[in-house]
């Protein structure tokens, strides 16, 4: 209520008088976006469902089989393993990203920084860089053969363990894609920051009140909104993941396996194993379980506001 | 309320005026500013590391630091020259390729995200609220998860291996479009509109005149994700296409990457770090250029719920 900006936008106000004309004119806006979204984002998930209940036999053809494909994709150890996967990395490397922004954000916030815009550029930069780039970048990096690592152990005679051996593989994936997003995150924090009434905090302070208690109390619920998309944008992320273990694979075949991610492993099931039915249910499976966890996030993000 | 609640403490403190300016610029942290640097330093060496490293040989990436450059010699501008003309100049084509997949893809997203950002902030509609829960729940639905699909509907109508196979799939972005949305509904004032309708202004009049210019800090913040999203797509571009005269340069550089691994394959690690190198200066000078835009745009995006 102190903060009139975080209220949800007005409703546009109800002219019930020329109500036909405002219709028609919603529908000239949204329209063409419907149309295309329609083409590109229904289209595909109607057809993905229709083909995850067809399976191409040898004998016999295309034949309706039901939710066969989606029974064999609940007892596919494969497919589970490459779920738990990103489960895993989704509990280490989403809170530690998130907390790494949340951090930078607030010290940028502080008004404390030396050379404050500097950091705020520089931080954010590796966000500018493609993914694949990033991802090559590293893979370099993190080489043997004429990557820092590499360097590292000749010129001070250790044996730092090689990041891309299978135990190590996929902290180093978590490591490109904090690298990735960590400026991001920050950005979206401060940017919720800047808009928090400074005279809180003055009144805060009067009352007596610390710096931490200050961010604890006032700041984090002040960026609630902002946390909890940040949090469902990083879920999505990493359920998806797929470029870094793409690229990376080149680099370290035997640590990534064609079924790494969900996402590698619906992309090896259609190209390499020409399996598009079974695909397909990987894919529908994914989506779900994916809005399923965001959809709680959110659900508990929102519920803890009130 | 909150208001009177504020007002004593804010005319207190300019009773005496002297303190409060010199309270209100918190003194600067060294420990913090330290701290910090680490954060910077982990964002930039990498950064750094592609810098000195495209201005290395190929035999020079092996036998130098990584971290420093190779006494030998300064191999940048030959580096850059060869980038361009390796393998019949492709690098080119993949630059241009680029540009007309963020152009069309990223520019039309942008486009129709901003067209139905607005309608659904400032106008009242039959099945307004069924189209909000539609877009809201696509958000959810993972990209890639709708690559595949995507693709076996494109080859049965003959669109894979063309352009249109990566620019489509691209001219729609749910995020782009909630974004555009909360931003219209606070920038707009629903009150302007209103006069210019009793002025006799059609929409799209109305739209172009007065909501575009209102609309610019946000219409940027959504081109620039757009654009990133684009780049960042990987996925699609890798599947769709198969000639690599239409590869974008992401995908156009990792197979530059792979055919060392390939029997007989030349190794070329130096021009895929200078390729990159020239991608990441690409974008970033697109970034900086338009910083002052986005970032208020994000402002607005930001504080939404």
């Amino acid at each position: 209520m102190a903060v009139p900006q975080l209220a949800a936008p007005p409703a546009a106000p109800p002219q019930g008088v020329r109500r036909r004309r405002r219709s028609l004119g919603g529908w000239q806006f949204v329209g063409p976006f419907m149309v295309v979204f329609a083409l590109v984002f229904l289209a595909p998930i109607g057809y993905s469902i229709y083909l995850s209940l067809y399976r191409n036999r040898l004998i016999g053809g295309n034949a309706f089989v039901g939710l066969d494909n989606y029974t064999q994709a609940l007892q596919d150890a494969q497919f589970w393993s490459a779920v738990g996967r990103v489960g895993l990395f989704l509990v280490v490397q989403v809170p530690i990203m998130l907390f790494l922004a949340l951090l930078a954000a607030l010290a940028l916030d502080s008004g404390r920084l030396y050379g404050k815009s500097f950091f705020r550029v520089s931080i954010f930069l590796p966000y500018a860089v493609p993914t694949v780039v990033a991802a090559l970048m590293w893979g370099f990096i993190y080489g043997s053969q004429f990557g820092l690592v590499g360097n590292i152990n000749d010129a001070l005679g250790v044996a730092l363990p090689d990041p891309l051996q299978p135990s190590l593989i996929l902290a180093s994936i978590g490591n490109i894609t904090t690298w990735e997003f960590v400026g991001y995150n920050m950005l979206i924090f401060y940017s919720a920051l800047q808009v928090v009434p400074k005279s809180l905090y003055e009144s805060a302070a009067i009352d007596g009140a610390g710096q931490l208690r200050i961010i604890r109390s006032i700041k984090i619920p002040a960026i609630r909104g902002a946390l909890v998309i940040a949090t469902i944008f990083s879920i999505i992320g990493s359920f998806q993941l797929f470029n870094e273990p793409a690229i990376l694979r080149n680099l370290a075949p035997n640590a990534i396996t064609t079924y790494f991610t969900p996402n590698f492993y619906a992309y090896s099931l259609t190209f390499s194993g020409q399996q598009f039915n079974y695909s397909a249910a990987v894919a529908v499976v994914m989506a779900v379980l994916t809005i399923i966890v965001a959809y709680v996030v959110q659900l508990r993000g929102t519920k803890e506001l009130g | 309320m909150t208001t009177t609640a504020r007002t004593p403490a804010r005319t207190s403190g300019q009773s005496k005026p002297v303190t409060m300016s010199s309270k209100k610029r918190p003194k600067g942290s060294i420990l913090l500013t330290l701290l910090t640097s680490l954060m910077a330093l982990y964002a930039l060496v990498p950064l750094a590391w592609l810098l000195i490293n495209s201005t290395k040989t190929q035999e020079g990436l092996f036998s130098s630091f990584g971290l420093w450059f190779d006494d030998g010699k300064f191999a940048l501008f030959s580096n850059i020259a060869d980038t361009f003309t390796y393998d019949g100049g492709v690098f080119t084509r993949w630059l241009a390729n680029t540009l007309l997949y963020v152009v069309v893809g990223a520019g039309g997203a942008t486009f129709l995200a901003v067209l139905a950002g607005y309608g659904l902030a400032k106008f009242n509609f039959a099945g307004k609220k069924a189209v909000f829960a539609i877009v809201i729940g696509a958000v959810a639905v993972p990209p890639t998860a709708l690559a595949v699909p995507t693709f076996l509907m494109f080859s049965k109508v003959g669109l894979t291996d063309t352009p249109w196979a990566v620019i489509i799939p691209s001219l729609v972005s749910p995020f782009g479009l909630y974004l555009m949305w909360t931003f219209a509904a606070q920038a707009i004032p629903t009150e302007m509109l209103e006069a210019a309708r009793v002025d006799g202004a059609s929409e799209m009049r109305t739209f172009f005149r007065i909501s575009v210019p209102l609309l610019a800090p946000g219409i940027v913040t959504t081109l620039l994700f757009t654009l990133v999203a684009t780049m960042n797509n990987y996925f699609l571009p890798l599947i769709m296409l198969k000639n690599p005269d239409w590869y974008p340069l992401t995908v156009g550089l990792n197979s530059w990457n792979a055919q060392a691994a390939t029997a007989g394959g030349e190794a070329v690690f130096n021009l895929v770090i200078t390729g990159s190198l020239i991608t990441v200066v690409l974008l970033l000078a697109a970034f900086l250029t338009l910083q002052r835009y986005w970032q208020s745009g994000l402002a607005a995006g930001s504080v939404k719920e």
